[in-house]
């Protein structure tokens, strides 16, 4: 298979609200190849999360996509049905989300609501699809999976209820999953657990993933490449090492510098004066020149992305090219 | 003591012997009340059982003026129920609390008034800690005025200073809390907290709902605060990061009780509890790159049927025998550094 398991190509995801047209997601490009984690990082209202809704195709309304591409395995899926989304929804590409409440049914218990998700993708019996749903929960490390299937969601702890997400996501061992910042809620010590998880799952059965999450220091151990986002735009991507050592564009310099332990003790954080605009009425030219310390008059132009590095690329005219950021 | 806090605090306070804030053997236990139908059985003879939360079990702790105490801990280890004891919000179940040497519970009248005023909290979440139907001037402004810090005919001036100093623009003060960011609500309730001048601060979790950036500015709003207005403060959170970046001592706590206190940089540099030791691991580091990620073995047990001895021993590697049955003392293993494990017996 030469083609990469996701190419998403100047994605725009627009919500058509009563206040005027948001652009959470305004051209977003980037490309996951098998076996790999993309880890997709940006703060609250950056587009993100839209970002992943929209390539699973749970956009709902007033939010419609309105441009580019999404080739899953060189099939755009823009083109397909309702019906053949469905095909590969769940079977195909799988989502976890922030709360793993929001995959579970809490009135329906485990055994339930894995053998549902199993048989509705193949032909198989009830007994099959039972094993199948109990492999998975052992595959992700909970403890007596034979016993847990007969509970409910609301008898597991939340690391345990975010396995059986993940446990769920895995029924059809598929090709992508997108991850919604999946080990947020969690405690750092069952965040361990989880990320080992999702990287035996990559080097076993190549998985891609889409990590989205706030946190650099997450994507720093996790990923391989990394695509920073910024008003519904990517601003950088590149391979990990390359970006957070010496990130180019302003803002990831900035949010590298906003982590705590990166800084020395006592000292002031390096910190992004401003807030995030609001994505109804975002500056011209550069979302980000209103809190850059580089901007020139014309950052007012939109900036093109372009590849200052080998394989590593930003959207600014005037990227930290000189110097590496040190610690 | 570290360099940086010399640095940070230049006028060092001379009686550092006098903790500003003292706990002496503090527990807190939530029971559920037995109803009606229960109390019978009990009455008849029938074992009932009432199912009592140690949040906190037998906490000694103690922070000296101009200090910040770095309090770690996962969901449910008993932080935030500390961090409310020493705020006086909730009285603890036993054990006492000092204020600058004296029993909170023996303070009457304008005594009890004033240690209450002058430790303040800043709590999580800023969308539920500030009343929505109140503009920011009240917010800030009702306490001080109540309190007669400030005269009626000043408190304009007044407020606008909190809100200034909380890097707040202070036209914005006729607003209510939805018209702000998380970041700036949180900023509203720092100036709340200020008004009424306190020199200790409780944080519980103060930044973890922000994101980095804003984060980044609020950790520095706290820093900048701590020098102009010799303050104190007690900040909880899970987040090492954190906690390391801002505090001078590090307190670790698991399902209610010390595991390990410390200067920050020693816990960082030499952790001794086998449970600091797997929470470092599994820190994510922006400097690690690629690392294969492991994770302490088991769940957090539940606090309402804790493991016997030492709460830590069905997850521990170097478990023993003696860690099932017996729970180790906290005890000091070098200059300012204590830990509660059995393993520095043997040496």
């Amino acid at each position: 298979m030469s083609a990469p398991t996701l190419e998403v190509r100047d994605l725009r995801t627009h919500f058509f609200t009563r206040a005027g047209v948001v652009k959470a997601v305004d051209g977003v490009s980037f490309t996951v190849e098998r076996g790999k984690v993309l880890g997709l990082v940006g703060e609250s209202g950056s587009g993100k999360s839209v970002t992943g809704f929209s390539i699973i195709g749970l956009v709902d309304p007033p939010g419609r996509i309105v441009g580019g591409q999404i080739l899953f395995k060189g099939k755009d899926l823009a083109t397909l049905s309702e019906r053949e989304m469905r095909d590969l929804r769940g079977n195909r590409i799988a989502m976890i989300f922030q709360d793993p409440m929001m995959t579970l049914n809490p009135v329906l218990r485990i055994d339930t609501q894995m053998i549902e998700t199993v048989l509705a993708h193949a032909k198989v019996s009830r007994e099959e699809a039972r094993q199948r749903a109990r492999d998975a929960l052992g595959q992700v490390g909970i403890p007596s999976p034979e016993e847990r299937l007969k509970a409910y969601p609301h008898q597991f702890s939340g690391g345990m209820r975010q396995r059986v997400a993940i446990a769920i996501a895995l029924l059809h061992k598929p090709d992508l999953i997108i991850a919604d910042e999946p080990t947020t809620a969690l405690d750092v010590t069952i965040q361990g657990q989880i990320l080992a998880e999702a990287q035996k799952l990559c080097s076993n059965f190549g998985t891609s993933l889409i990590w989205i999450t706030h946190d650099l220091s997450v994507v720093a151990g996790l990923a391989d490449d990394i695509a920073v986002m910024y008003a519904g735009k990517v601003v950088e991507e590149g391979p990990v090492g390359q970006v957070l050592d010496a990130p180019l564009h302003p803002y990831t310099v900035g949010l590298i510098g906003s982590v705590p332990s990166r800084n020395h003790r006592g000292q002031p954080l390096r910190q992004i004066p401003g807030m995030t605009p609001s994505l109804l009425n975002l500056p011209s030219g550069c979302a980000f020149r209103s809190r850059c310390p580089r901007a020139e008059p014309n950052c007012a132009e939109p900036p093109p992305m372009a590849e200052y590095r080998t394989a590593q690329s930003a959207r600014c005219i005037h990227p930290h090219l000189e110097e590496a950021v040190a610690a | 003591m570290s360099e940086a806090l010399t640095e940070a605090r230049p006028a060092a306070p001379p009686d550092a012997a006098t903790p500003i804030i003292e706990l002496r053997g503090v527990s807190k236990r939530f029971s559920r009340q037995l109803d009606f139908a229960a109390k019978l059985a009990k009455r008849l003879g029938v074992p009932v059982r009432e199912d009592v939360v140690h949040a906190v079990d037998g906490v000694d702790l103690s922070i000296r003026k101009g200090e910040v105490v770095g309090l770690v801990g996962e969901s449910g280890c008993g932080k935030s129920t500390l961090g409310r004891m020493v705020a006086g919000i909730m009285p603890p179940t036993a054990g006492s609390i000092l204020w600058r040497g004296k029993d909170l519970r023996s303070l009457t009248g304008a005594e009890a008034r004033e240690a209450k005023l002058r430790t303040q909290m800043i709590f999580q979440d800023p969308y539920a800690s500030l009343n929505p139907r109140l503009k920011v001037t009240e917010i800030v402004g009702e306490a001080p005025l109540v309190h007669g810090l400030v005269r009626r005919s000043d408190l304009g001036p007044y407020v606008e200073e909190q809100l200034r100093r909380a890097g707040l623009d202070p036209s914005l003060r006729r607003r209510y809390p939805h018209q702000f960011s998380g970041g700036q609500r949180q900023r509203i309730g720092i100036a709340r907290a200020l008004a009424v001048k306190p020199d200790f601060l409780v944080c519980d979790e103060a930044v973890a709902a922000l994101d980095v950036s804003i984060q980044a500015q609020i950790l520095n709003l706290f820093m900048t605060l701590r020098r102009e207005l010799d303050l104190t403060y007690l900040f909880i959170s899970h987040d090492l990061g954190v906690v390391e970046h801002l505090s001078d001592r590090v307190v670790i706590m698991y399902l209610g009780r010390v595991v390990e206190e410390a200067p920050a940089e020693e816990v960082f540099k030499h952790p001794n509890h086998p449970y600091t030791k797997a929470l470092l691991a599994e820190v994510p580091r922006i400097e690690a790159r690629k690392r294969a990620f492991a994770g302490i073995q088991g769940e957090i047990p539940s606090p309402l049927n804790p493991p016997s001895g030492c709460h830590f021993h069905p997850r521990c590697p170097f478990a023993m025998e003696r860690c099932r049955t017996e729970r180790p003392a906290l005890r000091e293993i070098a200059p300012g550094h204590r830990s509660a494990c059995h393993l520095n017996d043997g040496a």
